[in-house]
C-alpha cells in the first residue's frame, strides 16, 4: 500500500481553495447572464470550432498524465517518461489553441463587461494550465534525473492530482461560458 | 514538503535515554540574523505572530482614540473629512485584517505542536512564509496611510464610491493589492492548521482528545480555504477595473455593485467566524484550568464549532438587508441569522455548567474568561436583534451595530486573548505575569470596554449613523459620545497596563516551572519554554486530559509521555491518522531556510511594481518567486522525497 | 415595527441579564483565591443537562422572533392601499433630488432636501443614485432603503401625524456623507396639494432691475450646475432652486436657511462642507449681494 505524508494533503487544500476561486468566478459570469438583457454577450452562441477540440486535448492530456502516473506507482520508468511527456505537450497545446482563439475573438477584455468577464475567467485558468505545465516539466525533468521509485515519487501524485484539477475546472469553465448560452 | 516514508521502525524508550543535546543540535535555530530570517521553528514563528498582531492592535487603539477625540464634542474640526475616513477604514482594516486572525493564528502556530504531542507543524517553511507575508502585505498597507493614500472607503470599500472615478488617488489601490497579498498569507496558513490536525497528532490522540482550541482554529481555516478566493478576486477585479479598464462593477456598462457586496460579504461573514472560534477555543480549554475539571459537554461545544461555521457561510446577505432584495431572500437570510444563535448558546451554556460544576479559581486569566461569557451575550443578542429584517432596517448603519461588532470583536477575541496570555504566558517565557497589576489590567478594560460601548446601543437607537466625521448639536447626541469617547481612553489605559505588565514581568517576573496552574493538557508536560524539540519521546495519549487521568481516574488507560518514540534521525516526527490518530509514519522536517523570506521579497517587488504600474517589476517579482518555489520544492534526500534515502 | 423592536430588545434585555446572573452567580461567593493546586480536580454533576436546559430554553425567544419577523416583514414592506403620491428620489453627492411624478406630464416638478407629503396616505419613494450607493431614512416614519445607481429601489412612508421629520443619508458616500440630511414635512391633504401647486409653477418673473441684475448674475455663476425654472438656469448636477426661498434649510439640512448662511453658503461652501461638489467662485460683495436678493424672490 501506498504511504502519502503531508505533501498531497496540502494539494488537496490548494485544490479547495484555487477551485473555490473559480467557483466565484463562475458566480459573478452568472450572476450577470441571469438578470442582463441577453444582448450582453456580443456573439450570441460563442464559437465551439476551437474550443472543443482544445476540451478534447485537455482531456487527453489527463489521460496521459494519469496513465504515467499509474506506471509510476507500478515501477515503470518508461511508461512514466511517455505519459508525463505527452501529458506536457498536449498542455502547451492546449496553451497553443487557446491563444489563438483569443486572438481571433472580436472584444477585448476592455470592449464590454461581458469581455471583462470572459478574459479575466479564461485567463484565470490558463494561468493555472501555465503553472501546470512547469509542474509537469519538473516533475519530467526529476524523472529523467531519476529520483523517484515505486515508493518514493510523491511529486508525481501531487503534479498529476493538480493536473487533473485543473482538467476539471476547464469543463466547468467551458460547461459556463461556451454551452450555457445555447441554452437560451 | 516533508515526504513519504522511512523504512526504520522507531524504536521506544524512556526520555531521560534521550540526549537532550543532540536533541538541541538537531532542532535548534541558528543565533543571530540568519536564524531570524531562516528560522521555520512554530514556537518562533508563533512568537513573532503575536507581538506584530499586538504591535498592530497598538495602532488600530490609537487610530481609534484620536477618532473618539473628534467625536467627543459635536462639530469639531479636529480632523478633515478625508482624515476621518482613512482612520476608521485603517483602524477597521488594522483590527480585522491585521490584529484579530493573526493574533490567533500566534497563538495557534505556537501551541498546536505542544498540545498535539508534536515536534511541529506538518508544513515549517510554508509557516514561516505565512508570517513574512503577513508583515509584508501589513506593511504594504500601511505604506500607504503613511504617505496619506491609506484606504478612506471603509474596510469594506464598497463600489462605486472605491471606483476610479470617485477615488482617483492610489488610496484604495493600495488596500486592493495589499488584501490580495495577505490573502495569501491566511490561506497557506490555514492549509497548514488543516493539514496538521489531520496528520501530526500524537499517537492515540484520536480526533474526540484533540483540545478545542484546535477544533476552533481548524474551523476557522477550512473556513478561509473556500472564502478567502472570494474577497481576493473582489479586489482583483476592483483593481482591474481602477487600472486596467475592465467593467466588472462599472453600471455605464451593465456592471452591478451589488455584485461587489455579494462577493465581500460571503466571505466577510464567515471570516468574522473565523476570527473568534479559535478564541471560543482558547475560553473552552483556559476555563476547565482555573474550574478544576473538565469542559462540559465537549462534544457538542465541538460540534456547535463547526455548526456555527457552516450555518456562518448561508447567512451573509444579512449585510445587504436595506439593498432592496426581493422579501423572499431576505426572510431566508433572516431566519438564518437567527438560528445560528443556538450553537453559539451551546458554548455559553456549557462554560456556564463548567463554572458551576467546577471549584472556580480566580485569577486574571479566569477573569478574561469569564467576563467574557458576558460580553459574549451581550454582542449575541445586539446581532440577534439586526438578524431581524424589519428591526435591522432602522438599526443597520447606525452606531448600534458599532456597539455590536465591538461587544463580539472584544468580548470574543480579545478578552479570551488576554486571558490566553495570563495563561499561557508562563509557558512561553518561563516568567509569571504579575497577578495583581493583572486585576489592575482587568477591571480597567472591562469597565473601561463597557463603558465606551454599551451606551453606543443607546446612540444608535438614537438614530446617529454610522462613518460620519461630526454630528449636529441639535441631534442629542453630544453626551453619549462624550462618556464613550471617556471610556475608550479607559480602555487604553486598561490595554497599556497589559503591555506593562508583560514587558516587566519578562524581565522580573516569578519563575515558573513547567506547569505553574497545575493544568491537564500535553503543553504543560514541557518545560517553560519548551526546547527547540518540543517533546525528547512522542507522547502516546489517552485521553483529552494526560496530565489530569490519575486524578480524574475515567478509565484504566494511562498516557505516556515519559516514554516513547525516539525519532532523533535528523528533524523528524511521527504522522498518525486523521480520524484514530494511530501512527503510521515517520515525517521527515525541513531544515531552516531562506526560501519563505526570499519569496516574500520577490512577492512584494510583485506587488510593488503592480501598484506603481512598473510591469517590468511585476515580471521581475514572479519570477523571483518561481524561482524560490523551485528551490523550496526540489526534492531533497533528507526529506524522503527522492530514492536514496539511507537506511536505519 | 416598533413592538417588534421593543420586543426583541426585551428579550435581549432579558437574555443578558440571565446569562450575567449565572455567570456572576458561578463566580462571586463560589470564586477562590488559593493556590491553585491545592484545589482538586474532579468532574462532578450532569453538565450536559444544563446544555440541553440552556439551549431548550432559548430556542423559544428565537423561534417567536423568527416568526414574528416574518409576519412584520411581510406587513410592511408594501402599503396597504395605492399611494397618494410617487415620488423619484435621487441620491448624489451629498444632496438629494426629488422629482413628484404625476400622469399629468405638467404636474410633474422637481425639488430637493425638502419633501413634503400629505398626512395619513401612503406615498411611494422610487430610489435610485447619481453616483455612488447612499440610503433614504426617516428615523422616525420607517427602515432605510438604500439608492443604488444602475437599479430603482422602492420603499413608502406615511405618516399619520403632521409635523417636521428628519431623514439622513446613511450609507457612507465619500467626504460629506456626515451632511446629507432632508427633511419630510408632513401636511394635512389640503395644505399639501396648496404647496404642490406652488411648487409646479416656474420662478416669478423679476419686478424690478435690480432683481433683473441679480437673476442675469445668477444665471451667469450658478447656472451650469443649478436650475431655476423661468430663468435660463437648466444645470442638472446641483439642487433645483426654483423654490428655495420656500425651503427651511439649506445645504441638506446643513444650516438653517437665514440671509447670513445663504450669503455665506454661496461665498465659501467649502469652509461649511470641505469637500463638497460647489466650488468657491471668486464673487465680490455687490454680485454676492444681487444672488442672495434674487434667491430670496423664489418662494
Amino acid at each position: 500500500m501506498r504511504r502519502i505524508g503531508v505533501g498531497w494533503w496540502g494539494l488537496l487544500c490548494v485544490v479547495l481553495t484555487e477551485g473555490a476561486l473559480f467557483g466565484y468566478l463562475l458566480f459573478s459570469y452568472l450572476y450577470y447572464a441571469v438578470q442582463l438583457d441577453p444582448a450582453w454577450i456580443p456573439i450570441r452562441h460563442p464559437s465551439l470550432r476551437l474550443a472543443v477540440p482544445n476540451t478534447i486535448v485537455l482531456l487527453l492530456s489527463s489521460v496521459c498524465v494519469w496513465w504515467g502516473e499509474r506506471g509510476t506507482r507500478e515501477g515503470r520508468r518508461g511508461r512514466q517518461l511517455l505519459g508525463i511527456g505527452v501529458g506536457f505537450l498536449l498542455g502547451l497545446a492546449f496553451i497553443g489553441i487557446q491563444l489563438q482563439e483569443w486572438h481571433d475573438k472580436p472584444f477585448s477584455l476592455r470592449s464590454s463587461l461581458y469581455g471583462s468577464l470572459f478574459y479575466t475567467i479564461t485567463g484565470f485558468h490558463m494561468a493555472h494550465v501555465v503553472a501546470g505545465v512547469i509542474a509537469l516539466a519538473m516533475v519530467f525533468l526529476w524523472s529523467v534525473l531519476g529520483y523517484f521509485d515505486r515508493m518514493r515519487n510523491a511529486p508525481v501524485l501531487i503534479a498529476a492530482t493538480y493536473w487533473h484539477f485543473v482538467d476539471a475546472v476547464w469543463l466547468a469553465v467551458f460547461t459556463t461560458l461556451y454551452l450555457t448560452p445555447y441554452l437560451g | 514538503m516533508p515526504g513519504v516514508i522511512a523504512e526504520r521502525v522507531p524504536r521506544v524508550a524512556a526520555s531521560s535515554a534521550v540526549p537532550r543535546d543532540e536533541l538541541e543540535k538537531i532542532w535548534q535555530t541558528q543565533p543571530g540574523i540568519a536564524g531570524w530570517l531562516s528560522s521555520v521553528d512554530h514556537k518562533e514563528i508563533g512568537l513573532r505572530y503575536i507581538v506584530t498582531a499586538f504591535a498592530f492592535l497598538l495602532l488600530g487603539g490609537v487610530e481609534a482614540l484620536v477618532m473618539r477625540v473628534q467625536l467627543a464634542r459635536p462639530d469639531q474640526q479636529l480632523l478633515t473629512p478625508e482624515q476621518y475616513n482613512q482612520l476608521y477604514s485603517t483602524h477597521g482594516m488594522t483590527m480585522i485584517f491585521l490584529y484579530a486572525m493573526p493574533i490567533l493564528s500566534g497563538f495557534s502556530n505556537y501551541l498546536w505542536p505542544l498540545i498535539l504531542g508534536s515536534r511541529d507543524m506538518a508544513f515549517p517553511r510554508l509557516n514561516a512564509l505565512s508570517y513574512w507575508i503577513y508583515l509584508a502585505s501589513g506593511l504594504f498597507m500601511y505604506a500607504g496611510f503613511a504617505i496619506g493614500a491609506g484606504p478612506n472607503d471603509g474596510w469594506f470599500n464598497y463600489v462605486p464610491l472605491a471606483s476610479r472615478p470617485y477615488n482617483p488617488g492610489m488610496n484604495i489601490d493600495f488596500y486592493a493589492l495589499g488584501m490580495i497579498f495577505l490573502g495569501v498569507s491566511t490561506t497557506v496558513g490555514a492549509a497548514n492548521f488543516i493539514v496538521t490536525f489531520l496528520r501530526t497528532r500524537a499517537p492515540g490522540m484520536s480526533i474526540n482528545r484533540v483540545p478545542i482550541l484546535t477544533w476552533g482554529t481548524l474551523t476557522a481555516s477550512v473556513a478561509n480555504v473556500l472564502v478567502v478566493p472570494s474577497v481576493s478576486l473582489a479586489f482583483c477585479l476592483l483593481w482591474m477595473d481602477r487600472q486596467i479598464g475592465t467593467h466588472f462593477f462599472d453600471v455605464s456598462q451593465g456592471g452591478q455593485a451589488l455584485l461587489w457586496q455579494h462577493l465581500f460579504w460571503m466571505f466577510g461573514h464567515p471570516w468574522v467566524y473565523a476570527i473568534v472560534l479559535p478564541a471560543m477555543g482558547m475560553v473552552s480549554d483556559g476555563l476547565p484550568v482555573f474550574c478544576r475539571r473538565p469542559l462540559v459537554g465537549y462534544a457538542p461545544v465541538a460540534l456547535s464549532t463547526v455548526a456555527t461555521m457552516m450555518l456562518g457561510f448561508g447567512v451573509w446577505v444579512h449585510h445587504m438587508f436595506a439593498t432592496g432584495l426581493p422579501n423572499l431572500a431576505l426572510s431566508f437570510f433572516s431566519g438564518a441569522s437567527i438560528i445560528i444563535t443556538v450553537p453559539s448558546a451551546v458554548a455559553v451554556f456549557a462554560w456556564t455548567a463548567t463554572i458551576w460544576l467546577g471549584r472556580p479559581v480566580i485569577t486574571t486569566a479566569f477573569l478574561y474568561f469569564a467576563s467574557m461569557i458576558v460580553l459574549f451575550t451581550i454582542g449575541g443578542v445586539s446581532g440577534f436583534m439586526t438578524a431581524s429584517v424589519p428591526v435591522d432596517w432602522q438599526l443597520t448603519d447606525t452606531y448600534f451595530v458599532v456597539a455590536h461588532i465591538h461587544y463580539v470583536l472584544i468580548g470574543i477575541n480579545l478578552f479570551p486573548v488576554i486571558g490566553g496570555v495570563y495563561l499561557w504566558f508562563p509557558k512561553m517565557t518561563g516568567r509569571m505575569l504579575d497577578e495583581r497589576l493583572g486585576r489592575w489590567n482587568f477591571w480597567t478594560t472591562f469597565i473601561g470596554f463597557n463603558l465606551a460601548f454599551l451606551p453606543m446601543h443607546l446612540t444608535g437607537l438614537r438614530g446617529m449613523p454610522r462613518r460620519i466625521y461630526t454630528y449636529p448639536h441639535e441631534m442629542g447626541w453630544d453626551g453619549l459620545n462624550l462618556i464613550t469617547t471617556i471610556g475608550s481612553f479607559l480602555l487604553a489605559l486598561g490595554v497599556l497596563l497589559l503591555v506593562i505588565n508583560v514587558l516587566t514581568s519578562l524581565r522580573h517576573g516569578v519563575a515558573a516551572g513547567a506547569n505553574p496552574w497545575d493544568a491537564g493538557t500535553l503543553e504543560w508536560a514541557t518545560p517553560s519554554p519548551p526546547p527547540p524539540y518540543n517533546f525528547r519521546v512522542i507522547p502516546h495519549v489517552a485521553s483529552r486530559h494526560p496530565l489530569w487521568e490519575s486524578r480524574l481516574k475515567e478509565s484504566d488507560e494511562r498516557s505516556l509521555i515519559e516514554d516513547g518514540m525516539v525519532l532523533d534521525h535528523g528533524r523528524e516526527t511521527a504522522g498518525s491518522t486523521p480520524l484514530d490518530g494511530e501512527p503510521d509514519i515517520i515525517l521527515k522536517m525541513p531544515e531552516d531556510s531562506y526560501a519563505p523570506f526570499l519569496l516574500t521579497i520577490a512577492a512584494s517587488a510583485g506587488f510593488c511594481g503592480l501598484l506603481l504600474h512598473l510591469w517590468w517589476l511585476a515580471e521581475v517579482g514572479v519570477a523571483g518567486v518561481d524561482v524560490a518555489l523551485a528551490v523550496w520544492l526540489w526534492p531533497e534526500r533528507r526529506l524522503g522525497q527522492r530514492v536514496e534515502v539511507k537506511h536505519v | 415595527m416598533v413592538a417588534l423592536t421593543w420586543g426583541m430588545l426585551l428579550i435581549a434585555i432579558g437574555v443578558v441579564i440571565a446569562i450575567s446572573l449565572l455567570v456572576l452567580g458561578g463566580v462571586v461567593g463560589r470564586g477562590r483565591h488559593v493556590d491553585i493546586a491545592s484545589v482538586p480536580v474532579e468532574r462532578g454533576g450532569n453538565g450536559l443537562r444544563w446544555i440541553w436546559i440552556g439551549v431548550g430554553v432559548s430556542s423559544i425567544p428565537l423561534v417567536v422572533a423568527l416568526v414574528w419577523t416574518v409576519s412584520v416583514l411581510a406587513a410592511v414592506s408594501a402599503p396597504t392601499g395605492k399611494p397618494a403620491v410617487v415620488i423619484e428620489v435621487t441620491g448624489a453627492q451629498w444632496w438629494w433630488k426629488a422629482r413628484y411624478m404625476d400622469r399629468d406630464p405638467a404636474r410633474i416638478f422637481t425639488t430637493a432636501n425638502e419633501i413634503h407629503i400629505p398626512t395619513g396616505e401612503p406615498v411611494q419613494i422610487r430610489l435610485t443614485s447619481a453616483d455612488v450607493i447612499h440610503s433614504f431614512w426617516v428615523p422616525a416614519l420607517g427602515g432605510k432603503t438604500d439608492t443604488i445607481p444602475g437599479q430603482t429601489n422602492v420603499t413608502w412612508l406615511q405618516a399619520d401625524m403632521a409635523g417636521t421629520y428628519r431623514g439622513q443619508c446613511t450609507e457612507f458616500c465619500g467626504w460629506q456623507h456626515a451632511h446629507m440630511g432632508f427633511l419630510v414635512l408632513a401636511q394635512p391633504p389640503a395644505q399639501f396639494r396648496l404647496w404642490e401647486d406652488a411648487q409646479i409653477k416656474p420662478a416669478r418673473p423679476p419686478t424690478s432691475p435690480q432683481e433683473a441684475a441679480g437673476k442675469a448674475a445668477f444665471e451667469f455663476h450658478c447656472g451650469a450646475c443649478h436650475t431655476v425654472r423661468g430663468s435660463k438656469a437648466g444645470g442638472s448636477v446641483a439642487p433645483d432652486l426654483t423654490h428655495i426661498e420656500s425651503r427651511t434649510t439649506l445645504a441638506a439640512v446643513t444650516l438653517p436657511h437665514m440671509v447670513g448662511t445663504l450669503s455665506g453658503w454661496i461665498a465659501d461652501p467649502q469652509a461649511i462642507k470641505p469637500g463638497v461638489h460647489m466650488p468657491v467662485m471668486d464673487i465680490s460683495g455687490p454680485e454676492l449681494e444681487r444672488i442672495r436678493s434674487y434667491l430670496q424672490t423664489l418662494e
